[in-house]
């Protein structure tokens, strides 16, 4: 059990990187911690990727002459096609959180919602 | 119309590049009025090559297509039969109509020197859109569909007010979220199957069985898509996101952004997971059937109370996105080929109706109910326009909207689920009333302070593809036999496991007296 | 001459009147010629519906295809007798009320005159395609389109309380036939593979005789046309809309599209035999028989004269029904005859209703004490309306009671014997109470506030309603006392139908 346990531990490292960056999202009322909270949980699913992809003793994936066992390369490949897409995610969320900062002075979710809420009244 | 057989074969690749390429011309030609041009032009091309694609598929036929002659599994493939092929020419129908209105609506709308980039956005967005649409490999779903929803990120954040930039915010982070999770189960599939080719993927779940990796990846892949396709719980971001953007805009996310997700629902479910799993050991059908059910409920009544006239349509979308879903859950064939058939109709409704809250947008430059009063004198081409699309909401015989709601009712019907017949008419009556709201108060006389009182109709351009799609709500009604026989065709592609291709009709009465 | 053949007659009977509303429209400046038009067409458009008689009463079926609609399902019409016998009384009565219209609303000064020409044409093409209707969805498509049709006409005067009731008339009517008729019909569609009319019903065998019995009270409630209770509210709404409005559409085209809508999917849906069978007819015949007493009771507590002919009408609508209902061959006949019948009659109290309201600008029967002298033409015809609705001799009305009566003696349902019979002395206490104060009361004492409204003269020293009301109000009283004298034409399409042994 505790054997198993432990030999899954990509397994866990990503699922605990899972779990803190989907709670970051959802907790924080900072834009930018909430940026920050997604990047982890998308590095999560990369590093999760990765694992799937490993074997005990494979090397890199170029062919030699003294290596018979090779890791998957395909899902590399996928990630980092995956790190692109969240760095591309990542940068155009940074943007909109600079355009907000611009349009409402403020990145914390309380002060917007209450400054909508006072425009809200005054129309 | 013939083409030479090498373009002809390159028609799925075409499907991709054409709007591809015209996203980096208008780019580069930073000119807002220019910027129209190639999206346009584009546009009609894309147009025109799903139209020949979809005409293929229409005989059944599936066109294949290798990416750089790369067979599958090993390369990545395009694949289009009925289904897709109807979802590409709806998305692509719904931005054309959309970008033809968009000249006058986008121009009055946004500030000159972001409007190029606009254009360039959503071409990007329909690139995805048809690229989620057109592969065949699950990865590839992937990466199509971050393009588009970076794309309509940036289009929701490029409309007029401030709160566009929350809109588009909260839109990304509940999006991102979801295309994670959808690339979490790729990832479990992946392990367990070692291919991402979709076919393939199927195949190998047929033979190996199930276990809990690939059950664990469905689920994933579910609920990730579910947040793309705004099915209740995961529909928030969805009215703030169609109210804060661009008319225009609005008109073709709603048009095209959640079908393409509800089509990689039903193709993954499907085609992927097959039924056996997905309803079987997963009861998935019986999770959508809730959620479907929350979804009509919870747009409908939501949708009453709005002030807000895009708003409100936004939250009947969420209503009817719960139609699609349930003619999916109910799994049978006139329920998968209504759900197809909803997604054609729904896009010409609702884009139809975006439109003309465009048109008033543009005139007034209010979409609130209130200044709506009386703008049915000065505009009666697009309020009747607005009535009509109305109408095909709420199912009025002759109209595109009746045809999908009977064969929904009839699939219902034919598994016994009588409740939810009687809910979706209902439903139907609740959207007969917040259309109704609309419509009366632009029928009402106008206030003689309000903008509505010295309305005028809205320029021929923005008005043209509006009446056309109001025809088309009227058109299909009449004859749907076109978009009928795509769909018929996807439902018995998707379910091959029933036998009978013919699809609604039960047996037929024997001529007795 | 030859005549055309009956398929391009029924095709005209709809595309004519279509054609006349869009002329109408057209030709709205001129008033002269926008009436002539209507009244031309309606003539035509009956003469047209005899032409389809003659046919259809050698045993002709006449059918017409229009589209495909859905798979399996067809847009299509077909003749058949009941149909028929709903076309002649709407095609019949169509040019009458026009006749009538043009006295009525020119000495009314009404506005929007035009519209309400045109659109009373369409609801009359919308009639016409419910009584041709080959199958249930085409039905259905034209019930919802005249519902649509009707909308203006009811909200025709333009105040709130024409707005309040015109919203009222399309949530129910709209509400029940989307949620309740929409599945009944769907239902039908799933269990029978079929929704096409056909003599001996097409559900037999393929339904459950529980789920046939609910789907027929979906079928009975789903039909708001029908104002049966608890869905009856918009009728007495809808009596704001003009007077002629009332009279063809709440009297006759639109009310009797629902019952008769009712009769075709007893008849030709579940087939008497299975109806009987089910049991559902008999719950719905009960829920007539309620309606029946309960709207009597109420039209005799009403003041305001259109209101009392509202509540009266929803009380004979569920005579249709109780006869439907019942699905014998006299319960079927009776429900036939009755549309007929009660179509004339109440026809008639309409236009004397709207006659004495141009001549006097008086809405309410308390007001009417004495008038029959001043009026005795139309207060006669009024008497001549009541006593066919009451079903006495030598008047129509009595046809059909007793084929209604005879249908409950049959089916030895004495309590529903009981409630018909009370309500033909309720509808004695309502109705006959109206000739009887305008002819043997004193006249009444002078109204200063009736006075100061109609200055002009009218309201003081009232005379009889403009001819051209008056040549309306006497060919369907007329009609009342020949439809007592030559019901056999009737007889004889209901014998095509239901075997009457005579």
């Amino acid at each position: 059990m505790a054997e198993n346990f432990l030999d899954a531990y990509p397994w866990w490292g990503s699922i605990v990187l899972l779990s803190i960056g989907l709670y970051v999202v959802m907790a924080s009322r900072n834009y930018i911690k909430k940026v920050m909270g997604l990047s982890i949980f998308q590095t999560a699913v990369f590093i999760m990727y990765i694992q799937i992809g490993a074997m005990e003793g494979a090397t890199a994936p170029i062919v030699d002459a003294h290596h018979s066992l090779y890791a998957n390369p395909l899902t590399h490949v996928l990630i980092l096609t995956a790190i692109v897409v969240g760095v591309a995610t990542a940068a155009l969320a940074l943007a909109l959180v600079v355009r907000i900062h611009a349009a409402w002075g403020s990145i914390e979710e309380d002060d917007i919602v209450r400054a909508a809420k006072r425009e809200e009244a005054e129309r | 119309m013939s083409l030479p057989a090498g373009l002809e074969a390159q028609l799925p690749a075409l499907q991709i590049v054409v709007p591809l390429m015209a996203a980096l011309i208008a780019a580069l030609l930073r000119h807002p009025r220019w910027a129209w041009w190639p999206a346009t032009i584009a546009g009609f091309a894309s147009c025109a090559i799903a139209l020949l694609l979809a005409k293929s598929a229409a005989r059944g036929e599936v066109t294949i297509y290798a990416l750089g002659g790369w067979i599958a599994p090993f390369g990545i493939e395009y694949r289009i039969d009925a289904l897709n092929a109807l979802v590409l020419v709806i998305i692509n129908f719904a931005s054309l109509f959309a970008l033809v209105h968009a000249r006058r609506s986008v121009a009055a709308e946004i500030r000159p020197e972001r409007i190029h980039w606009l254009y360039c956005a959503w071409m990007l967005c329909l690139t995805g859109l048809a690229g989620m649409t057109i592969t065949g490999d699950a990865f590839n779903v992937f990466v199509f569909l971050e393009i588009s929803s970076l794309a309509s990120y940036i289009l929701v954040a490029s409309g007029p007010k401030r709160d566009a930039l929350l809109a588009s915010f909260r839109y990304l982070i509940p999006g991102s979220i979801g295309a994670t999770f959808f690339l979490i189960g790729l990832g479990l599939l992946y392990m367990q199957t070692g291919t991402l080719n979709m076919a393939d993927i199927a195949q190998r779940i047929g033979e190996g069985g199930t276990d809990r990796t690939i059950a664990a990846g469905a689920l994933f892949v579910v609920i990730g898509i579910g947040v793309k396709a705004a099915i209740f719980p995961l529909h928030a971001w969805l009215p703030s996101a169609y109210e804060q953007a661009p008319s225009s805009v609005a008109a073709f996310l709603a048009g095209a952004s959640t079908k393409v997700s509800l089509y990689v629902l039903m193709r993954f479910i499907f085609d992927i997971f097959g039924i056996d799993l997905a309803f079987g050991a997963l009861d998935i059908d019986l999770l959508l059937m809730v959620l479907a059910i929350a979804s009509v409920v919870a747009g409908s009544l939501v949708a009453v109370q709005q002030e807000e006239v895009k708003r409100l349509l936004a939250w009947s979308s969420i209503a009817q996105i719960g139609y699609m879903t349930l003619g999916m859950a109910l799994g049978n064939p006139a329920g998968i080929a209504a759900s197809a058939l909803h997604l054609f109709n729904h896009a010409l409704m609702k884009v139809a109706l975006f439109l003309a809250i465009g048109n008033f947008v543009y005139r007034t430059g209010s979409s609130a109910l209130g200044s709506l009063v009386g703008a049915g004198r000065g505009m009666p081409w697009t309020m009747a326009a607005f009535v009509v699309a109305g109408m095909s909401l709420v199912g009025v015989p002759l109209t595109a909207g009746f045809v999908s709601k009977w064969y929904l009712l009839a699939a219902a019907l034919e598994r016994d689920l009588w409740p939810i017949a009687l809910l979706i008419l209902v439903s139907s009556v609740v959207a007969a009333i917040y259309l109704w709201r609309v419509a009366s108060a632009a029928y009402e006389p106008a206030p003689a302070d309000s903008p509505a009182a010295t309305i005028v109709e809205a320029p021929w351009t923005m008005l043209a593809p509006l009446l056309l799609l109001a025809l088309a709500n009227l058109w299909f009604g009449v004859d749907p036999s076109p978009v009928l026989r795509l769909a018929e065709q996807a439902a018995v592609q998707l379910s091959v496991p029933f036998e009978s291709a013919e699809i609604i009709a039960p047996s037929p009465l024997s001529d007795t007296n | 001459m030859t005549i055309p053949a009956p398929e391009i007659l029924a095709l005209g009977c709809i595309v004519l009147p279509l054609l006349c509303g869009g002329l109408v429209a057209l030709a709205g400046r001129y008033p002269d010629l926008r009436e002539t038009i209507t009244l031309a067409t309606g003539i035509l458009v009956f003469a047209f519906i005899v032409g389809i008689y003659v046919e259809v009463a050698q045993g002709a079926r006449p059918q017409i295809f229009l589209a495909h609609f859905l798979p399996g399902i067809d847009f299509a019409l077909e003749v058949e007798p009941l149909g028929l016998i709903f076309a002649l009384v709407a095609g019949f009565l169509w040019p009458v009320t026009s006749l009538y219209a043009i006295g009525y609303m020119r000495a009314h000064r009404e506005r929007n005159q035009t519209r309400f020409y045109a659109c009373f044409a369409l609801s009359i093409a919308c009639a016409m395609g419910v009584a041709f209707a080959a199958n249930l969805v085409t039905l259905f498509v034209f019930y919802e389109l005249l519902t649509l049709a009707t909308w203006p006409l009811v909200t025709h005067a333009g105040t709130p309380e024409a707005k309040r009731a015109g919203r009222l008339y399309l949530l129910i009517l709209l509400s029940t036939s989307i949620v309740l008729q929409l599945l009944a019909i769907a239902w039908t569609w799933q269990a029978a593979g079929s929704v096409d009319f056909r003599l001996g019903g097409i559900l037999q065998g393929r339904m459950s005789e529980g789920v046939a019995a609910l789907v027929f009270c979906l079928f009975a409630f789903g039909i708001g046309k029908a104002a049966l209770m608890p869905f009856h509210r918009w009728l007495p709404a809808a009596m704001v809309a003009p007077t002629p409005v009332s009279a063809l559409l709440h009297a006759v085209a639109v009310v009797k599209a629902g019952v008769f809508t009712l009769l075709k999917v007893s008849v030709y849906i579940f087939g008497p035999g299975f109806l009987l069978a089910s049991g559902g007819g008999r719950i719905i015949a009960f829920v007539a028989g309620f309606t029946i007493v309960v709207a009597s009771v109420v039209a005799i507590y009403k003041d305001n004269l259109k209101a009392r002919l509202a509540w009266s009408t929803i009380s004979h609508l569920s005579y249709v029904i109780l006869g439907a209902g019942l699905a014998t061959v006299w319960g079927v006949a009776g429900a036939a005859l009755h549309i007929v019948m009660h179509a004339f009659g109440k026809i008639t109290l309409f236009f004397c209703a709207g006659a004495v309201l141009v001549a006097t600008h008086r809405k309410r029967i308390s007001e009417l004490d004495g008038i029959g002298r001043k009026m005795p033409l139309t207060m006669g015809a009024f008497a001549i309306g009541s006593l066919c609705i009451i079903g006495l001799p030598p008047l129509g009305g009595m046809w059909s009671k007793w084929s209604l009566a005879l249908a409950t003696v049959d089916a030895e349902q004495w309590v529903l014997l009981a409630a018909l019979l009370l309500s033909s002395m309720l509808s004695m206490a309502y109705l006959l109470a109206i000739p009887v104060r305008a002819f043997l009361y004193p006249a009444a004492a002078k109204e200063p506030k009736d006075a100061s409204r109609s200055g002009e003269g009218p309201g003081e020293s009232p005379a009889e309603a403009p001819i051209a009301c008056l040549v309306a109000i006497g060919i369907t009283s007329i009609g009342c006392v020949a439809l007592f004298v030559f019901p056999d034409p009737l007889f004889d399409l209901i014998g095509q139908v239901v075997p009457l042994h005579r």
